[in-house]
C-alpha cells in the first residue's frame, strides 16, 4: 500500500440525501450525510434505529439511488449492485438455502466469472478454513448455527475480496457471547487482510470495539454529528469520562451520570 | 432492601470421569418402522383393501361391488393381455404433452409477469378468471374448434396445469426473502442468470406445489374427458378403457381400470414428487 493509495478515499460520498416511499408517505432517511473511507478502514455508522444507517449502506451497496449528492467508489458514480462491494447482512436467511456453504462461497466467486470453478473452490476452501468451518463445508445452511451462518457469510464475503465490505448490523441477531467472540474474530481476519469495511450498528460498545473511525449519526433523518477516531477501547479521557459515555452524549445531547447504564 | 436470610454456600460440582450409560443409542427396529412414511401408509392400504374385500363379499354383487379379488384378476389379466398398459401409455403420453406445454406457457406467463407489472396485473386476472372454470367445461367448444382427437384433450389439459402453476411460481417469486434477493444481485450476475439460479430454487416450495396441483388436474381432467366424452375413442385411453367395460356390464374391469388410475395417482404422489422433494426442498431446509 503506497502513501497516494492511503491518502486518496476508497469510498467518498457526498452530500448524500436519501429518500424512500412507504405506502402512503416520502420518508427522508439521510440528510446531507457526506464522509470519506480511507483504504483499510474500519468505518462504523453508529446511530439510534431510525437513523437511516442501514439506508446508507444499501445505498453504496447499489440497492438505492440518492435525491442529492454522489457516492464514488475509486473514483466511479455507484450505479448498481455489484461484486466489487460484497455485502454481510443481519439477517441469517442470507445464504442460498439450496447450495452448501462450499458451493454458497463458491457460487459468489463464479457467478460474475471472476473465477474458474477450480480455482474458486480452493479460494473458498481457504476463506471457509479462515472463519474455523472447515469440518462443516459440506453441510447446508438449514443445519447451521446462526453464528455459524454469519461467519459463512463473511467468509462469502470476504473470499470475492471486494474494494470493500458492507455490514450492515451482522452480528446483532447474534446471543452476547457468539457476538463477542465474532467481533473478536472479525479484528484478527482484519489483521491479517487488511480489507476495508464499512460497519453498521446500533451498539456503542461494538462501535468503539470494531472501528478505527465512527460516524455518528442523529436519529431521523440522519444527519452527520460527529466523525471520531477509535482506539479500539473504551478510553476514558482527561476529565475521567469514558468514549461510550462522550458518544452517548453527543448522540443524544444529553450528559451521561458516571455508572448509568447504558443500552444498545 | 430485604436480604436473603438464608446463606447459601457456593456448590461445586467434579463432572469429570462420570460414566453415563447412554449418551447416543440406535433406535430399535420398530422405531426405525414406524418412523418410515412409505411402511405407514403401505400398512394403511393392506387394511382399506381388507375392508373392501370384506365389504364386496358380505354384498354378494358382483355386478354392483367385485371383490378386491376379482377386481385384482381382472386386473392381471388386462395387464398380461397388454390391453391396460397400452391404455395407460396412451392416456399417459396424452398426459405428458399437455403437462409440458400447459409448463412451457406458464414458465412464459410467470416470466413477464415478473419483469412488469401489467404482466403481473395480467397473470392476476387471468388466474381468477380461468382457475375456478373447471378444464372439462371447456371441452365442449375444444371439440368444436379442434374436432374429436389428442388437440381437444391437450388443449384442456393446458387449461388445466397452466393456472395453478403460473400463480404458484408466480407467489413463490414475490414471497422470496429480500435479503436473498439482495445476495442474488450483489453476485453481479445476469438477468437471466437471477431468474434461473436464485429466482427458481428460491421459489421452489411453492413450484413444487403448483406443479403438484397442476398434475392433479390434469390427470383428472383427462380420465373425465376419456371417460365423459369418449375423445380418444379412435385410440383408446385408460378412460375409454373404463367406459368401454362398463357398455359391456364387465364390472370387475371398470374397478381394475378406476384402480390403475389411482395406482398412478399414488405412484406420481409418493415416489415421483416425493423424491423431487427430498433431492430439493427438504435436503435444502426449505420444506414447508
Amino acid at each position: 500500500m503506497n502513501a497516494t493509495s492511503a491518502t486518496e478515499p476508497l469510498l467518498s460520498v457526498r452530500g448524500v440525501t436519501l429518500r424512500y416511499h412507504t405506502k402512503d408517505h416520502l420518508i427522508t432517511a439521510t440528510y446531507r450525510v457526506s464522509f470519506d473511507v480511507l483504504e483499510s478502514d474500519r468505518f462504523v455508522l453508529l446511530g439510534p434505529s431510525g437513523c437511516g444507517k442501514s439506508t446508507i449502506l444499501k445505498a453504496v451497496g447499489g440497492y438505492m439511488h440518492p435525491v442529492e449528492g454522489e457516492m464514488l467508489l475509486n473514483g466511479t458514480r455507484i450505479v448498481e449492485p455489484g461484486p466489487d462491494r460484497a455485502f454481510v447482512f443481519q439477517e441469517f436467511d442470507q445464504l442460498l438455502p439450496w447450495k452448501t456453504v462450499r458451493d454458497n462461497i463458491c457460487f459468489a466467486l463464479t457467478a460474475s466469472g471472476k473465477l474458474k470453478r477450480r480455482e474458486a473452490e480452493d479460494r473458498a476452501m481457504h476463506y471457509i478454513d479462515k472463519v474455523g468451518l472447515t469440518k462443516f463445508a459440506a453441510n447446508y445452511p438449514h443445519t447451521l448455527s446462526g453464528g455459524m451462518k454469519q461467519r459463512v457469510a463473511i467468509a462469502r464475503a470476504m473470499a470475492s475480496e471486494p474494494d470493500i465490505l458492507l455490514m450492515d448490523e451482522p452480528f446483532a441477531a447474534l446471543d452476547a457471547l457468539t457476538r463477542e467472540r465474532m467481533q473478536e474474530e472479525l479484528l484478527q481476519l482484519w489483521e491479517e487482510t487488511r480489507f476495508t469495511v464499512l460497519f453498521v450498528t446500533h451498539s456503542i460498545p461494538e462501535a468503539i470495539r470494531i472501528g478505527n473511525r465512527v460516524l455518528l449519526l442523529s436519529a431521523h433523518p440522519g444527519q452527520a454529528k460527529a466523525e471520531i477516531n477509535c482506539p479500539g477501547i473504551d478510553e476514558v479521557d482527561a476529565e475521567g469520562k469514558p468514549l461510550s459515555d462522550r458518544i452517548q452524549e453527543m448522540l443524544f445531547d444529553r450528559i451521561v451520570q458516571q455508572g448509568e447504564p447504558e443500552n444498545g | 432492601m430485604v436480604s436473603t436470610s438464608i446463606d447459601r454456600p457456593d456448590v461445586f460440582h467434579d463432572i469429570a470421569g462420570t460414566e453415563i450409560d447412554v449418551v447416543e443409542r440406535p433406535l430399535t427396529a420398530w422405531q426405525k418402522v414406524y418412523d418410515n412414511g412409505a411402511i405407514r401408509k403401505t400398512v394403511l392400504l393392506v387394511v382399506l383393501a381388507l375392508i373392501w374385500e370384506v365389504y364386496a363379499r358380505a354384498l354378494g354383487n358382483p355386478l354392483l361391488f367385485p371383490t378386491f379379488t376379482d377386481t385384482l384378476a381382472a386386473l392381471v389379466s388386462a395387464i398380461v393381455s397388454l390391453e391396460l398398459p397400452e391404455a395407460a401409455a396412451y392416456t399417459l403420453s396424452l398426459l405428458i404433452k399437455g403437462y409440458l406445454a400447459g409448463l412451457a406457457i406458464a414458465g412464459l406467463l410467470t416470466a413477464f409477469a415478473s419483469v412488469s407489472r401489467i404482466g403481473a396485473d395480467l397473470l392476476q386476472t387471468l388466474t381468477a378468471m380461468f382457475n375456478p372454470l373447471p378444464s372439462i367445461a371447456l371441452l365442449p367448444l375444444a371439440l368444436i374448434w379442434f374436432g374429436l382427437g389428442d388437440a381437444s384433450v391437450i388443449f384442456v389439459l393446458i387449461h388445466a396445469v397452466l393456472w395453478a402453476v403460473a400463480l404458484n411460481t408466480f407467489s413463490g417469486f414475490r414471497a422470496l426473502s429480500p435479503t436473498l434477493k439482495m445476495v442474488g444481485r450483489n453476485y453481479g450476475l445476469s438477468s437471466t442468470g437471477y431468474i434461473v439460479r436464485i429466482l427458481i430454487p428460491g421459489a421452489f416450495p411453492s413450484i413444487l406445489t403448483g406443479l403438484k396441483v397442476g398434475w392433479a388436474f390434469a390427470w383428472r381432467t383427462l380420465i373425465a374427458a376419456e371417460l365423459v366424452f369418449g375423445v380418444s375413442s379412435g385410440s383408446g385411453g385408460l378412460g375409454w378403457y373404463v367406459f368401454e367395460n362398463k357398455n359391456q356390464l364387465l364390472i370387475p374391469e371398470v374397478f381394475a381400470g378406476l384402480l390403475t388410475v389411482i395406482l398412478f395417482g399414488l405412484f406420481v404422489e409418493n415416489v415421483v414428487f416425493k423424491t423431487i422433494e427430498a433431492k430439493t426442498v427438504q435436503r435444502w431446509g426449505m420444506a414447508s
